[in-house]
Order: C-alpha cells, then sequence, then structure tokens
C-alpha cells in the first residue's frame, strides 16, 4: 500500500510524530535555529521568485521553495568540519550551510561580489569557508564528488563527514550506482541526502521508475542503510541526520536518505505551474502539499515550545531585513571587468 | 646520463613525486596489480602499499568525480586507464566540472589539481575501442591540461610537472612508447607544461609531431639525412596549452611544415597546429602545409588493413621529399619491421 501511494504522488507513508518525539528532547536553541533557517531559505527564494520577472537575474533559476526543511534540517546537525555539494536546486542548501546571502543574491544578478564573481550562476554556487564546496548542475555529478570528499576524510583518518543532496531522478544516473558501489565498499562517510519531489522536471515518477519502486529498497541492496523521512518536517530531519552521522562517523559507511518532499514552483523559474498552464500535475495536488508546509509547521512547533509569538515576529522581521539589504547590495554590486574574462581557466 | 625505458620513467616519476607529496594516491582498474598498467604503477604499488595505490570497480565517471572531490579536500589523485578510451566514460566528470572547477567558482572553491592517465593502444589488433587518441576532444575545452610525452625523459618530467601544479591534468601515454630507452635525468625535476622541444635541428623542412608520431618523425629525418634533406622535428609535447612560439619560429626557419599526429587529421591537433601557422606565419610558407594521421576510419583490427591505418616514418619522409618538389627512390626500407609479439 505505501509503495501504491508513492506512485499515486499524492501522498507516501509519513511516520507522523517523528518530529514532535525529537521535539521533546530537543533544546529551544536548536528549535529556534531550525525555524529561522527554514524561513530564512523560505523568504530569501520568495523575494527572489518575486524579483525574477524583472529580467535583471539573467541566469536559470531552480527554485526551492517548499523544500526548505531539508536542508535545513540536514545542514543544521553537521559539525563545523563537514562538507557539503548540491545540485542545480541548490539555493536552500547553501544558505541552510551557512553561505552569505548576499553572495547568493548578487550571484544571481552576475555581480563581482556573487559567490562565484558572476561566473557560476544560479546552480554553481560556492562557499568554502562555510563548508559549502560546490553545487553542480550536472545530475549526479557532486554525488561522486562528496564520494571522493568522504575518501580523502577516510584516508586522513579524520571524523569529518561528506553531505551531498540530490533529487531522485539522480537515482537514474549511473553515476548514482557507481559511487554508491564505491562508498558501500570502501565503508565511506558520505551522507547521500536524496530529495524525492516526486518530479524530474516535468516527468512524474511513474513514467521514470517501475512501479512499486522503493529506492531505500533499491539502495539497501547495496549494503548501504536508508530510511524514507518527512521532508517536510525540519525536526524530522535534523533528529535522523543526527543518528546517520554516528554512524558515518564510526566508520559505519555511508547513509542514504530519501526525504519525502514537494516543489512548490515550476521546474526552473519563479511560477507556478498552473498560472504557466502546465498540465503534468494539479494545482489539488500543490494545495496538498501547500498545506504540509515546512515553514508553517515548523513554526507551529516553536509556537507550541512556549516561544512567544512577538519574538518570532521580530526574528522574522529581523531577517526580512537582512534579505532587502542583501537585495539591494546585490543591485548595487559592479559587473565584472570584461578585462577578467579570462581570469582562472587554470 | 643513464639510459631508462619510458615505462620506468613514468614509474620513476610517480615514485619521486609521491615520495615528495604525501596527498598523491594511485587508483583505477588494476593499478596495484603485479602487472600494475604496463608496470608504470608496480614500484609504487610495492614503495607505498594499498592505502595510496588502490584498484578501484569499473566505473569510471564515478572516479572521476571522485578524484575531483578528493582533491577538492587537499589531496592529489591519479587516475589511471589502462586504455585511454575508457575516459569516454568520464568525460562528464572531466569535461563538466574539473576542466571548469577554478574558473566556474570565481577560483573560490580552489582548483582540483587531478591527474588522469590514458594509455594510447597501436596495433596487434588493438582496434577501433582501444586504440583511439583523444588528446584533441580533450584540448578543446578550456580548463584541462593535456600532456603527450614522447621521450622517456618527458614521461618523468611531464608526470611530474602534472603532480606539482595546479591544473587538472591529462597524461597520454602511447602504448609503443613504454619499451623504448633513452636518457632520463635522476632528479626530481619537471618538465614545463606548455613547452615543446626541438629534438631535432634542421632547416629544410618542420615536422611538429605528437607523441609517438616524435618517434617515426626521427626516424623519417635520419634516413633523409641521406637524401641531404635536413629536417628539423618539434615535439609537441604539451597539446594545452599549446607553445605556439616553438613551432611558429621552427616554420620561420624552414618554410616547411608537415604535422603529424597520433589521431585523425579532420578536427584535430594537425588541423590546429596548420591553422596556427596559417593565421601567423603564413609568409614564411614555400609550400602548402601536410597534414600526417590516422587514415580516416575507425581503426580495423585485420593486419593489411591496419598496416594501411597507421602512417609511418616513410608517409612523413614521402611527404617532406613532396613538399620539397624531390623525388622518393629508396625509402621502401626505413619503416621498422613489427617485430612485436602479443598480448599487447
Amino acid at each position: 500500500m505505501a509503495k501504491r501511494a508513492l506512485h499515486a504522488q499524492s501522498g507516501f507513508p509519513i511516520d507522523k510524530g517523528t518530529g514532535d518525539s525529537v521535539m521533546k528532547e530537543l533544546p529551544g536553541e536548536i528549535l529556534r535555529d531550525l525555524y529561522r533557517a527554514v524561513f530564512r531559505i523560505r523568504r530569501t527564494e520568495e523575494t527572489l521568485a518575486s524579483l525574477y520577472p524583472e529580467q535583471e537575474m539573467r541566469t536559470p533559476t531552480h527554485f526551492g521553495i517548499g523544500q526548505e526543511a531539508v536542508a535545513a534540517g540536514v545542514c543544521g546537525a553537521l559539525g563545523d568540519d563537514d562538507v557539503v555539494y548540491s545540485h542545480h536546486r541548490c539555493h536552500n542548501h547553501y544558505l541552510a550551510r551557512g553561505g552569505s546571502l548576499l553572495g547568493l543574491v548578487a550571484e544571481l544578478y552576475g555581480r563581482i561580489d556573487g559567490c562565484a564573481n558572476g561566473r557560476g550562476g544560479s546552480v554553481h554556487l560556492t562557499s568554502r569557508e562555510t563548508g559549502f564546496v560546490v553545487s553542480s548542475a550536472i545530475l549526479g555529478q557532486t554525488i561522486a564528488a562528496a564520494t571522493g570528499s568522504a575518501l580523502a576524510f577516510q584516508l586522513d583518518k579524520t571524523p569529518r563527514v561528506a553531505v551531498t543532496f540530490f533529487g531522485e531522478a539522480t537515482c537514474e544516473e549511473g553515476v548514482f550506482y557507481e559511487s554508491l558501489n564505491f562508498a558501500a565498499v570502501r565503508r565511506l562517510p558520505v551522507l547521500l541526502v536524496c530529495e524525492n519531489n516526486l518530479y524530474s522536471t516535468e516527468s512524474p515518477l511513474s513514467v521514470r521508475q517501475p512501479a512499486g519502486t522503493d529506492l531505500c529498497e533499491r539502495v539497501r541492496a547495496f549494503k548501504v542503510t536508508a530510511e524514507r523521512v518527512d521532508g517536510n518536517d525540519v525536526v524530522a530531519v535534523y533528529g535522523r541526520t543526527l543518528a546517520a552521522l554516528d554512524q558515518l562517523r564510526a566508520g559505519e559507511g555511508p547513509v542514504f536518505l530519501e526525504c519525502m518532499t514537494y516543489r512548490w514552483r515550476e521546474h526552473v523559474g519563479p511560477n507556478f505551474d498552473h498560472e504557466a498552464g502546465r498540465s503534468y500535475r494539479d494545482k489539488a495536488e500543490l494545495d496538498r502539499w501547500m498545506d504540509r508546509c515546512p515553514v508553517k509547521r515548523a513554526r507551529a512547533l516553536i509556537v507550541a515550545s512556549g516561544t512567544g509569538e512577538s519574538e518570532v515576529l521580530s526574528w522574522e522581521s529581523a531577517i526580512e531585513d537582512e534579505i532587502q539589504t542583501a537585495v539591494a547590495a546585490a543591485k548595487g554590486s559592479p559587473w565584472p571587468e570584461t578585462r577578467t574574462l579570462f581570469d582562472n581557466i587554470y | 646520463m643513464r639510459e631508462l625505458t619510458y615505462v620506468d620513467a613514468l614509474s620513476e616519476g610517480l615514485v619521486q613525486a609521491m615520495e615528495a607529496d604525501d596527498g598523491i594516491f594511485v587508483t583505477g582498474i588494476a593499478v596495484d596489480y603485479p602487472s600494475g598498467i604496463f608496470g608504470s604503477t608496480v614500484e609504487a604499488a610495492r614503495r607505498f602499499g594499498p592505502s595510496r595505490v588502490f584498484d578501484a570497480p569499473a566505473m569510471e565517471n564515478a572516479l572521476t568525480g571522485i578524484a575531483i572531490g578528493a582533491a577538492a579536500m587537499g589531496k592529489r589523485p591519479v587516475v589511471v586507464h589502462p586504455r585511454n578510451d575508457f575516459m569516454f566514460l568520464a568525460f562528464d566528470q572531466m569535461i563538466n566540472l574539473a576542466a571548469k572547477w577554478k574558473y566556474m567558482y570565481g577560483s573560490h572553491a580552489g582548483s582540483v589539481p587531478i591527474v588522469v592517465r590514458g594509455v594510447i593502444g597501436r596495433g596487434w589488433g588493438q582496434g577501433a575501442t582501444h586504440s583511439q587518441s583523444l588528446q584533441s576532444v580533450l584540448a578543446h575545452f578550456p580548463g584541462l591540461q593535456v600532456v603527450m610525452p614522447a621521450l622517456p625523459q618527458d614521461a618523468k618530467g611531464l608526470t611530474i610537472a602534472a603532480l606539482t601544479g595546479d591544473a587538472p591534468t591529462v597524461i597520454l601515454e602511447h602504448r609503443s612508447l613504454y619499451p623504448i630507452a633513452g636518457p632520463v635525468d635522476q632528479a626530481f625535476a619537471p618538465t614545463p607544461i606548455g613547452k615543446a622541444a626541438v629534438v631535432r635541428d634542421g632547416t629544410d623542412v618542420s615536422v611538429v609531431a605528437s607523441s609517438y608520431m616524435v618517434v617515426e618523425a626521427m626516424r623519417a629525418a635520419e634516413s633523409l639525412e641521406q637524401d641531404g634533406v635536413s629536417v628539423e622535428v618539434v615535439d609537441l609535447r604539451s597539446i594545452r596549452p599549446l607553445d605556439e612560439e616553438t613551432i611558429l619560429a621552427s616554420v620561420r626557419k624552414t618554410g616547411c611544415l608537415i604535422v603529424a599526429d597520433t589521431s585523425w587529421v579532420l578536427y584535430g591537433v594537425a588541423s590546429e597546429v596548420a591553422a596556427l601557422v596559417a593565421e601567423k606565419a603564413f609568409h614564411s610558407l614555400k609550400a602548402p602545409v601536410y597534414r600526417i594521421g590516422l587514415a580516416d576510419s575507425p581503426a580495423p583490427v585485420s593486419q593489411p588493413l591496419e598496416d594501411a591505418f597507421y602512417p609511418k616514418a616513410s608517409t612523413i619522409a614521402k611527404a617532406a621529399l613532396t613538399l620539397l618538389g624531390r623525388t622518393h627512390s629508396h625509402l621502401g626500407d626505413i619503416d621498422l619491421a613489427d617485430e612485436f609479439k602479443g598480448p599487447y
């Protein structure tokens, strides 16, 4: 039944209460950080999406609105020395891992203050100083790269962990299985975080994977620990990641987390699919997922934990200010000089 | 100076580099076997053991990405392909990630100095998928360095340069060069990447050659000397960056250019060098440029077809005489008899 539900794309087995049960033992400070992280990502992305039609951000942009809890939950659990790799829908992970807001916004505007000085664009972000190594727009590339970083950590006998985020369509790429096999053979400390949002561009799972596919089951065939998590529950993701990190740091091999979540906007661009007249999924399905909004759920948890509404509002207001400041600074940032076109090729 | 074979020079360069840098590790299919990549990784495996020289599953693309991710953390991985053709499977990681890494992230993600070795096969029925030379396709993309040592000294020196430099570098090694001996420095010294070498001075015609074609060009030059023709041989050594100055200086001196590459002529290194000279030394040319490469077909296996497929010393010598307006009378015997006994 669980498998049927997955392929109906309207739902999937969710371990309801995971978040609540973790939350009971969660220090308020951590819950606050998790909430602030999901809110900050959401509002940054919504702000960028609202500015995108101005046609000043000349870079194909894959918004991660709706998927914030995966990035915030995983990155919230990591240590300072761990490293993160991401894919084309990477703003969430970059921000969750501490990448500079100005660096992101200015990169989308192609300015010199962009995290890649306007060389990379929306899909090629980096923030080495905060442990976000790189993102890449080619499916699966960074799964291998993260595996290689994990190999380096193992060779160096350090307890560092490499994390790679990717969408479920990447589980259709050969490089995923090559990397998974190698990580399993060598018991590498790599955390594979699959953001299963049910769609690859506009293709649903049903046309991409055989009916009844269970990715975790497939991964377990490689003798790798695999678990499905409610990807819209930041506390559940955080809690499961903490447990995974224990295993990874103990040298017990890679861990695969399949985080079930949903992308609210179109594959690339700021619009909603129903606004753009696309029929590959309907508004009713989107509405069901919007009811499970990771930001609202995290907010409800924090209020339930006893934090006053006014305090939450003051955090939110500070984050809004930070975003507006970053946008203004990005728009005011200089263009890269043409004479630098050939810099840093070698 | 002592003499070493090409394969021993490769091995010595690798071992010395590994002694100098703990971060170097070597991986790929069967690199730690007793036969280790035709002998070139055997000493490294013996000396540094399985933590630094280890086998890998057959996963060319992921392995390259793994090398990139390790390099990003400060390691210096060497990925070895017993045939460079297998590297096609790794082109995504090599071209879409390694080559772009430094540029695409505004240099803030650092560099990923991976070294990829690929062995070019030739003859003995290597066939269409085990004999190609990938230098042109690899060199097409800004961000990768591509080198092709022809002499043992450079097999060692370019290995050292690749393993001490910052750019992702592909070393293409021709299997037919492995048993050839030549003088090799004992010292741990790089051959500069991006510098061609004039390996024979001459005044009548320039032969700009890559990899094994340098050997054929030298053989042709010796023969032509008996006919009173003075051939200058330029060993490209580095395909990207390309040493334009050395090529142009030679052509300005001789006025005649033959380019001999181990791959096909169309869209290849020979075309690139010909275009360079046409653009920048056109008025020095006394005759049209002559390009020599593989016959324009996939590599056949059957021996007579294979013999016809590969250009030889005599091909170069005849081209030189043609360019100079000379007849060629007694060139039939300059090609080496194929005495190789398999397996390859």
